[in-house]
């Protein structure tokens, strides 16, 4: 069986964010980069696969050079190999852009399944693993926060309010998992997997080796654009009302018609 | 600051401080609150190989030394030094068996240690035998093939909870330092048990035992070394240990700057937040400066006792006795920067000042510390004809 899992790697959520000059982007000088942790919770999953079912691991990713790191995050985790495409061209890409590029690069890959998380935690859009689903032409189980695969089919549990779905698709197939650190609970690497990562074959492509215009992605090609983007207000310090109970509900109520005119 | 650690070192610490941080740093406080043994986070700790750092390659280790040990040590200790001691002591209780034990002795104990399916405990202290290991009174008497014991061990880290344990017991009581020796027990050896957990000041999650032996016999091939050889095996084996005391206290004292510089930059008294006050920045400037200072000193002698160098024992033990009064220096100062919030349990700092103090007593009091680094001082320039004056 093979698993190809799509990572991205994202600016560390401990990160101080700064918005970059144009007001559109946020400043990337300064950041401590991370594996996207939804598509840590896949690379756990793709490795209890290949623990039980002796699954081939494949770590997907596209972006700068310095994905290699967050690649070779996952193969020190104990993924079997990594493929980056690496192309100046896809920056800027929208999320249709960056599908389309990791679509054809699965187009030249074995898999019966394709993992990744159900969102990236910097954009946080939602939309990537179900669009190389569209594009593959392959069922999509969304959101999984479990999955077993039997008699050529993958089987996931998603979470609704209150309640819980199980849902099966035939392979192959994409899944994008949700759930919680404490839901997964990733395996941390060991370090002779860290020392055992530097030789696992990681291989590096461009738009050319996919056969993908240039015109199909990157910034001009994006049918959405990032028009501003600004970081929350500061939060006032909270008020203690004084008084007794009927002292403080009369203040409250009166500070919420008056001032925040919420009632 | 840029220690020009290798590629290893620096993987070394980043993965523990990452499995500190995630997995030591949520529940050091209940752990402190409840004495609770964090065998889950050895666990965790194990699955990353993270036990036999300091091991050669062929007993399962990753081949490095005091440095690699030290490294691991610090960033545990930054979250927890409760955890961390525990950690370190199972290397304590290895290095006897590494330095001095037989090719069959590495062989049959070396692989679980450093897989850390096995914690290791090392064994001098009695009651009656403190900074003076010649007060001593646990005695192996040889009897065929085996030893006899009898005797109690006191205070010791891991007790319990370890599977291996290098101990000191009188062979010959007539040749006084010298009728000292080295065996390895193994938990559920006949006639070997454990006293009461004791209730500590600090470092609460670490278990602290006695170890009883009531006519217990193990086979004679337990012995390290030779009979006699007992007090060199623990002088040498302190020699390599005590830079891993000193990594403990930089660890602790950097998590409780990081607090207090963290603290100090939200904390607004008078308009203003107090690190803006000089009274605060001073104190913080001595605590980062004495922190370094001390970092910079384990890893210097760290990396001295790691190029096999032969006269180690006075800066080892400069490596333990600096560090560890910076540590107390630091944690208390931690504790008035927060001021009352400081003294609250709520917040960490007060238990970082209360593991602290240990520090300055196991693995040697700082002044025997004071006491060997003052005699290697007279040895040294005894040697020297030169006059300075």
């Amino acid at each position: 069986m093979d698993v190809i899992v799509l990572l991205k790697q994202v600016p560390d959520t401990e990160t101080k964010i700064k918005i970059d000059a144009d007001g559109k982007s946020i400043d990337t000088s300064d950041i401590k980069w991370i594996v996207n942790p939804y598509d840590e919770y896949a690379v756990e999953a793709a490795l209890r696969l290949q623990e039980s079912d002796g699954a081939m691991v494949t770590i997907l990713s596209m972006g700068p050079e310095r994905a290699v790191e967050a690649i070779r995050t996952a193969l020190a985790m104990g993924a079997d190999k990594g493929v980056l495409v690496d192309d100046p061209a896809t920056e800027g890409s929208d999320a249709l852009g960056k599908a389309k590029v990791l679509a054809a690069a699965l187009r030249s890959m074995d898999f019966d399944l394709v993992f990744c998380g159900h969102r990236a935690v910097d954009d946080d859009e939602n939309q990537v693993g179900i669009m190389v689903a569209e594009l593959t032409g392959i069922p999509h189980l969304g959101m999984a926060v479990s999955i077993e695969v039997a008699d050529g089919k993958a089987r996931i549990e998603r979470p609704l309010e209150g309640a819980k779905v199980t849902l099966e698709a035939t392979m192959p197939a994409l899944v994008t998992f949700g759930g919680a650190h404490a839901v997964w609970n990733p395996r941390y690497a060991s370090l002779p997997g860290i020392m055992k990562a530097k030789k696992k074959p990681l291989e590096q492509k461009t738009l050319a080796d996919l056969g993908v215009s240039p015109d199909e992605v990157g910034a001009q090609a994006a049918k959405m654009q990032v028009t501003s983007m600004g970081l929350p207000k500061e939060r006032q310090a909270g008020r203690v009302l004084e008084g007794d109970t009927d002292e403080k509900a009369k203040e409250l109520t009166r500070l919420l018609h008056e001032e925040a005119k919420v009632i | 600051m840029d220690y020009f650690l290798t590629e290893e070192q620096q993987m070394i610490k980043e993965i523990t401080a990452k499995i500190a941080k995630e997995k030591v740093r949520p529940v050091r406080a209940e752990l402190d609150e409840t004495e609770e043994f964090p065998w889950d986070i050895m666990k965790v700790l194990a699955q990353s190989d993270l036990f036999g750092v300091y091991l050669p390659e062929e007993y399962g280790g990753l081949g490095g030394g005091v440095l690699e040990n030290c490294l691991a040590v610090e960033e545990l200790g930054r979250e927890c030094i409760g955890v961390a001691t525990t950690y370190a002591a199972s290397g304590l209780g290895a290095y006897p068996i590494l330095l001095h034990g037989s090719e069959e002795q590495k062989q049959k104990y070396l692989p679980a240690i450093a897989s850390g399916e096995k914690l290791a405990a090392f064994a001098v202290t009695e009651a009656n035998a403190g900074s003076d290991a010649g007060g001593i009174q646990t005695t192996a008497q040889r009897d065929g093939d085996h030893y006899v014991l009898n005797g109690t061990k006191q205070w010791i880290t891991n007790g319990g909870e370890a599977e291996v344990y290098t101990i000191i017991a009188i062979t010959d009581r007539t040749k006084g330092a010298r009728g000292a020796s080295a065996f390895i027990v193994e938990k559920g050896d006949a006639g070997f048990s454990f006293g009461k957990k004791e209730q500590k000041m600090g470092i609460r999650a670490s278990a602290t035992r006695e170890l009883l032996f009531n006519d217990c016999r193990i086979p004679a091939d337990r012995l390290i070394s030779r009979e006699g050889t007992g007090f060199i095996v623990t002088m040498k084996t302190f020699d390599v240990s005590r830079p891993g005391i000193g990594a403990l206290a930089v660890g602790l004292s950097q998590g409780a700057l990081d607090i207090a510089t963290e603290y100090s930059r939200k904390r607004v008294q008078f308009g203003k937040p107090i690190i803006s006050f000089q009274a605060i920045q001073h104190i913080l400037a001595d605590m980062a400066t004495e922190t370094e200072a001390a970092r910079a000193l384990v890893y210097a002698t760290a990396r001295y006792i790691d190029s096999d160098a032969k006269d180690i024992s006075k800066y080892s033990a400069m490596a333990k006795l600096f560090p560890t009064d910076v540590a107390m220096r630091v944690t208390t100062n931690a504790v008035q920067v927060l001021g009352g919030y400081g003294y609250m349990r709520e917040y960490p700092v007060e238990k970082m000042m209360r593991d602290a103090k240990i520090l300055q007593i196991y693995e040697g009091t700082n002044q025997i510390q004071r006491n060997i680094i003052g005699q290697e001082l007279n040895k040294e320039y005894g040697r020297i004809k030169e006059t300075f004056f």
